[in-house]
């Protein structure tokens, strides 16, 4: 037998999107963060299991890759953070000219990292294919470059969509607030890779 | 006849074949003193996981029969559903102090018998290398005198009583060692070595099997070890180190120009002669073993025959090649053999 | 606007006309906005449900068919398919079992019978244990939450499509013969480029990362909605106990199963396609990289499957002992702990491989430690058997038969964790033994319980009893008689994934009896299926609540509405039904003419955000066919990835770009 409503409290006065741990997405992209940090964290350990074999590191004597490239991508990373705090901020304060204006600064920002990324590659001084070290530094560089060009097509998706007149839906400025914090997570799960993968073969 | 072929003959159905078996290749064979070892502490780790499993089932017919009536139980239809028995309560703190401190007792138990067998096997004597190939035991007694080194194939010879070292390592995947009526397995890396310390405590023919999946003949990768007294050990040592006699018969001779020839010396190796490949294993005293293609069969002439003609209906997948050999060759390369003893 | 108007329009600087124009928009909106349709005293009843129904209707044939997001439907789906692959893994276990039968047989070849306990681990493992838990509770969660659908309902469309297609290509290349043949955990090197040529392996691999991905999207959908989507008032104490074990088991998806899908496809394929040297010792790889990754996820994953199989105890265990299970917060803990400590005892799996001793006592130690919070469930249970009411019906059965042998399994399990145990027992029959008691008695048992209970909310008519109960004894008698022997075979020395063994070493009688077992649990398998499928036609027509049980799916119509509830109800204690006095408390207020669901607060479930619930899209499927294509392809070509980004990218970017560029009053997800 169904039961009989007994009415209570009106909800209809909630509003449909709320910034932070109240975004049903926000949680959807911690979820997604927590994914990808769990496989980063596994490769180092893979990164370590390896190292604990051998005597020298890099093994056979090799040159540690040249920290050209990697640190002036990291430079690059760390300054886009600045565009991207103010994107955040004008997101939680519905400033969507300043989001407009601020959008293709951070699309263009990827454009670049993406390019030194390339460099990079050519700068590890090895070949995946020469042996394990070589396979899992290019393997976590590579995974690197994969969540970075992902965010960077999220980014481009969301200016297209900040271009129009849809830009001003409160949804879309927390999706905006959203995709900012993402690429918070984009460069501070790029601080200890970048550490291990130029720095550790130097200590 | 000699005492040896009646021994291989009287002993081949009574290993292979006999419908009644003799913990030859069972936990229960208790013929070293890792299996002894593990047979006490697996009783008392079912005494005690079994005590626990009655007291579960106890307590789950005495809730099924337990009779309540009706104005009794703590159930929706009384209205105490959010009420329960002061009783569980405390049985619950009960349950988990006997649970843990079953738990730990079963753990420091573990803790001392895996001590206790460290301790045992000290003081290794003898030291012999397994290596492990698909589908394949090589096997090596090693000595600081190089001219005591000594290479055979799937059978292990071990003196009663000495602590025996034998070093594992592969050729190829990862395999593992398993005698269980003498001990725990121990896996066979490439890459990596691993040893195992073996003190067999009773004389007797075990068998042993590849214990970790390696390829399609995984089932068919077996090994006979015979723990014999230690006089016995050092004269089957001493033999095996012998070259192999040469062919005395046209039939025999034929043979041995066949395999030192052709195809055979590429892969096998037979000491005294120009047959010397490693890759597969030692036939110096081939027809000395118990066992033929790894456990696959008794050794007699009428399995040396149906493996030498044909090794991949036997064993399809091994390694070892169906030639296509006539009849006479066939004839000629199986009595060569049979004098490889 | 009059010309005076106009003009000082036109005069704004474009910042101003641009702030204007949106502050006008924003005010027409907020105007439109009052005459919103929503739930409540005004509108109630016929008048509600109407509306309701048609909003919520997915479209008809065979595009709104591919294009649903109704969880109800996806959950059916993953059901069935589910049920579809167990059956065929247990056929190819009745086939492996009648080869077993005799020693030195013949029926199946060396080759075949690799193939065959590899599909039958693969697809048990892969296929069915996980997939059928993440249905069941896609389809029944938003029920039993209070609540008209689940978190990212599209993402959890996605899922099922690349669960469905990663198990076509498994048994697609099985039939073309190129099916995996090194088990279900294929170990390096055997697996490697050297000693595995041609691609059955990689397809395994591959299949493996398909299966991951959607368990994964399955888990996030789970997780947020349980966090986020609960009925207001069912704060976290409140909330049932299967929510809770769906919660950790999300969680620990989460944190497991990225280890699987980098070790295969990151890692192995790699190794096998583009030459990396991950397991290769000879430069500087190491094969037993494969084993710590592979059991860091194969360990955490058992409970995976364990969890909420325990669930589904205490589900039928309140409802038949006519009581909430006993110490609730124990048994939260318990479950929360059981989670944690899984991902500390892989290494139990590796004793054999002659890692330092000094570590194995910490996974031994580790291992037993784990089974303290099961068996306090399991006092849980009984305790609340003991202090109720039990009704025997076919579901308490399997609960009985669960107790029973998922507490062998258990402590057989115990006996495995001493390292100088394992080494004699490790990849032995007895194994075999211990992990089919704690899957079929730890998993499967709780799961036809839950089917024959959850059957006529599902379907709306009831399981036949008689039927269900020979089914329970024919599975419960065959079950042992298959697997008790075993045992008793490890220890006479029969290794794992033989395709036959010799005579003479007493293992004859055991494998017969064990064979003969093997078809009586076929057969009440069987019976189960045919119970399934005859009830559906002819079974008791079942009301909202046939078990007069206490959670809030039972509120609803069996079926269940498109829209699941009439108005969300409000939660008041952790036993709502039987604690409310004929009427159910509900919030009004949401949106009647487009999809809309409610938000709380995660600790204390106080009504946060009215959500929009996307409608019907297509882009889910057609998103799995992209990545799809490109996962398989990738088995042939690494230039498969590049080149493939382009077709997922478009799938993915136009799944999300809105569908209607027009600002509505209030957001709807097209």
């Amino acid at each position: 037998m169904i039961l009989q409503p007994r009415f209570t409290d009106d909800v209809s006065g909630l509003p449909t999107s709320k910034f932070g741990a109240s975004s049903l997405t926000w949680w959807g992209i911690i979820g997604y963060m927590v994914i990808e940090g769990i496989g980063f964290a596994l490769m180092f350990f893979v990164y370590f299991f390896l190292m604990s074999h051998e005597q020298g590191w890099p093994p056979e004597g090799r040159a540690a890759p040249d920290v050209l490239a990697g640190t002036i991508f990291t430079i690059v990373i760390l300054l886009s953070e600045i565009p991207n705090t103010m994107i955040k901020k004008a997101a939680r304060s519905g400033d969507v000219p300043t989001i407009r204006l601020l959008m293709p600064v951070m699309v263009a920002v990827g454009v670049v990292l993406l390019i030194i990324r390339g460099f990079e590659f050519n700068s590890l001084n090895c070949y995946w294919s020469d042996n394990a070290y070589a396979s899992v530094i290019w393997t976590i560089l590579l995974l690197h470059a994969a969540h970075l060009a992902t965010d960077w097509m999220d980014t481009v998706v969301l200016w297209a969509l900040m271009a129009t007149p849809l830009g001003y839906e409160p949804r879309r400025l927390v999706d905006t607030d959203e995709n900012s914090l993402y690429w918070r997570y984009v460069w501070l799960l790029w601080i200890p890779i970048y550490l291990l993968i130029y720095w550790v073969p130097r200590l | 006849m000699t005492i040896r072929s009646i021994v291989r003959v009287g002993l081949a159905p009574l290993l292979l074949g006999a419908c009644q078996y003799q913990h030859y290749q069972s936990d229960f064979g208790a013929a070293a003193v890792e299996d002894r070892q593990f047979l006490a502490l697996f009783w008392i780790f079912m005494g005690v996981c079994g005590f626990m499993y009655a007291l579960v089932i106890v307590f789950l017919i005495a809730g099924v029969v337990r009779s309540r009536r009706a104005a009794d139980a703590n159930v929706v239809e009384t209205g105490r559903h959010h009420q329960s028995s002061p009783l569980m309560r405390s049985t619950l703190i009960g349950w988990t102090a006997l649970i843990g401190v079953g738990l730990a007792g079963l753990a420091i138990a573990s803790f001392f018998a895996d001590r206790s067998m460290a301790r045992a096997a000290t003081g290794e004597k003898l030291s012999i290398t397994v290596t492990g190939n698909q589908w394949w035991w090589d096997v090596s007694y090693d000595s600081d005198d190089a001219s005591k080194t000594m290479r055979t194939a799937n059978e292990l010879h071990l003196p009663v009583g000495v602590p025996t070292r034998i070093i594992l390592k592969s050729a190829d995947v990862i395999h593992s060692f398993w005698v269980p009526s003498l001990n725990g397995k121990q896996d066979l890396i490439p890459g990596r070595q691993n040893d195992i310390t073996i003190v067999p405590r009773k004389i007797g023919i075990f068998r042993g099997q590849c214990a970790e999946f390696c390829g399609t003949q995984h089932a068919r990768m077996s090994l006979v070890v015979i723990v014999e007294p230690y006089r016995d050990f050092i004269q089957w040592w001493d033999h095996q180190l012998q070259p192999a006699p040469a062919p005395t018969t046209p039939l025999t001779l034929a043979g041995y120009q066949y395999v030192t020839s052709g195809a055979c010396g590429a892969c096998h190796n037979i000491g005294g002669t120009p047959a010397s490949g490693t890759v597969g294993p030692d036939l110096t005293h081939l027809a000395s073993r118990r066992s033929l293609a790894a456990g696959t069969m008794p050794m007699s002439e009428g399995n040396l025959y149906g493996w030498v003609e044909d090794p991949q209906s036997l064993k399809p997948g091994v390694k070892m090649p169906t030639i296509g050999l006539e009849p006479d060759q066939l004839h000629a390369v199986v009595a060569y053999l049979e004098t490889l003893k | 606007m009059t010309d005076i108007r106009a003009g000082v329009f036109e005069a704004m600087p474009p910042r101003e006309r641009e702030r204007e124009r949106v502050e006008a928009e924003n005010r027409r909106l907020a105007a439109e906005r009052k005459k919103i349709a929503r739930d409540g005293p005004k509108l109630k009843g016929e008048r509600l449900t109407a509306r309701l129904d048609a909003t919520w209707r997915r479209p008809p044939g065979i595009i709104g068919w591919l294009a649903t997001v109704d969880h109800k439907e996806i959950g059916r789906r993953y059901i069935l398919t589910a049920l579809g692959f167990f059956v065929l893994a247990g056929i190819l276990a009745l086939i492996m079992r009648v080869q077993l039968g005799s020693p030195d047989n013949t029926l199946i070849g060396a080759e075949r019978y690799n193939q065959l306990f590899s599909m039958h681990g693969s697809t048990m493992m892969f296929l069915f244990a996980v997939p059928v838990m993440e249905g069941v509770a896609v389809y029944i969660i938003p029920l039993m939450l209070g609540t008209r659908s689940t978190a990212f309902p599209r993402l959890n469309a996605f899922s099922y499509y690349m669960y469905l297609f990663g198990g076509l290509m498994l048994w697609i290349a099985f039939v073309l013969n190129m099916a995996p043949d090194l088990g279900w955990f294929e170990y390096t090197p055997l697996s490697g480029p050297q000693y595995s040529p041609g691609k059955h392996t990689d397809i395994w691999a591959q299949m493996v990362t398909y299966t991951e991905v959607a368990a994964l999207a399955a888990a996030v959908v789970l997780v947020c909605t349980i966090l986020k989507a609960r009925a207001p008032g069912m704060t976290l104490a409140r909330m049932p106990l299967f929510a809770w074990a769906m919660l950790v088991e999300g969680v620990m998806i989460i944190f497991a199963m990225p280890a699987v899908a980098l070790v295969t496809t990151v890692l192995l394929i790699p190794d096998r396609l583009v030459g990396t040297q991950f397991f290769n010792a000879a430069e500087g790889g190491d094969a037993l990289l494969f084993q710590h990754m592979f059991w860091f996820f194969g360990h955490p994953e058992v409970y995976i499957i364990f969890l909420p199989a325990t669930g589904f105890v205490s589900v039928i265990v309140e409802t038949f002992c006519r009581r909430p299970v006993f110490a609730h917060s124990v048994v939260v803990l318990a479950l929360i702990s059981t989670g944690i400590l899984s991902f500390g005892l892989w290494v139990h799996h590796m004793f054999a491989t002659g890692l330092p001793r000094v570590g194995y006592s910490f996974f031994t130690a580790a291992s037993m430690s784990v089974s303290i919070p099961t068996g306090l469930q399991i006092f849980c249970w009984l305790a609340t058997m003991w202090d109720g009411r039990p009704r025997f019906q076919v579901p308490m059965l399997y609960v009985v038969g669960f107790i029973v042998t998922f507490v062998i399994g258990g402590l057989t399990g115990v006996i495995l964790a001493a390292v100088p145990l394992d080494l004699q027992l490790h990849d032995t029959y007895f194994v075999v033994g211990h992990f089919h008691y704690v899957l079929i008695g730890g998993a499967v048992f709780p799961l036809l319980g839950i089917f024959t209970y959850w059957y006529p909310k599902i379907t709306g008519r009831m399981m036949d009893e008689t039927l269900g109960k020979i089914g329970f004894w024919l599975v419960f008698i065959g079950f042992h008689t298959t697997f008790m022997p075993m045992h008793w075979m490890g220890m006479l020395g029969m290794p794992r994934r033989v395709y036959t063994y010799p005579a003479g070493l007493g293992l004859e009688l055991p494998n017969l009896i064990s064979t003969a077992g093997a078809f009586v649990l076929g057969l009440g398998a069987l019976l189960f299926v045919l119970n399934g499928i005859v009830s559906l036609y002819r079974g008791a027509i079942a009301g909202p609540n046939p078990w007069d049980a206490a959670s809030l799916e039972w509120a609803t119509s069996s079926p269940p509405p498109v829209y699941n509830f009439e108005h969300i109800p409000v939660v008041e204690s952790d036993t709502p039904l039987w604690d409310s006095d004929g009427e159910l408390p509900v919030v009004t207020g949401l949106r009647v003419d487009e999809k809309e669901m409610l938000l709380t607060t995660v600790v204390a479930a106080t009504p946060d955000v009215r959500e929009p619930v996307p409608q019907a899209s297509l882009w889910p499927f057609i998103s799995a066919c992209a990545v799809g294509i490109v996962f398989a392809a990738s088995i042939f070509s690494a230039w498969a990835v590049p080149f493939g980004l382009i077709p997922c990218g478009i799938a993915l970017i136009a799944w999300f770009w809105p569908k209607d560029m027009k600002r509505t009053p209030e957001p709807v997800i097209s």
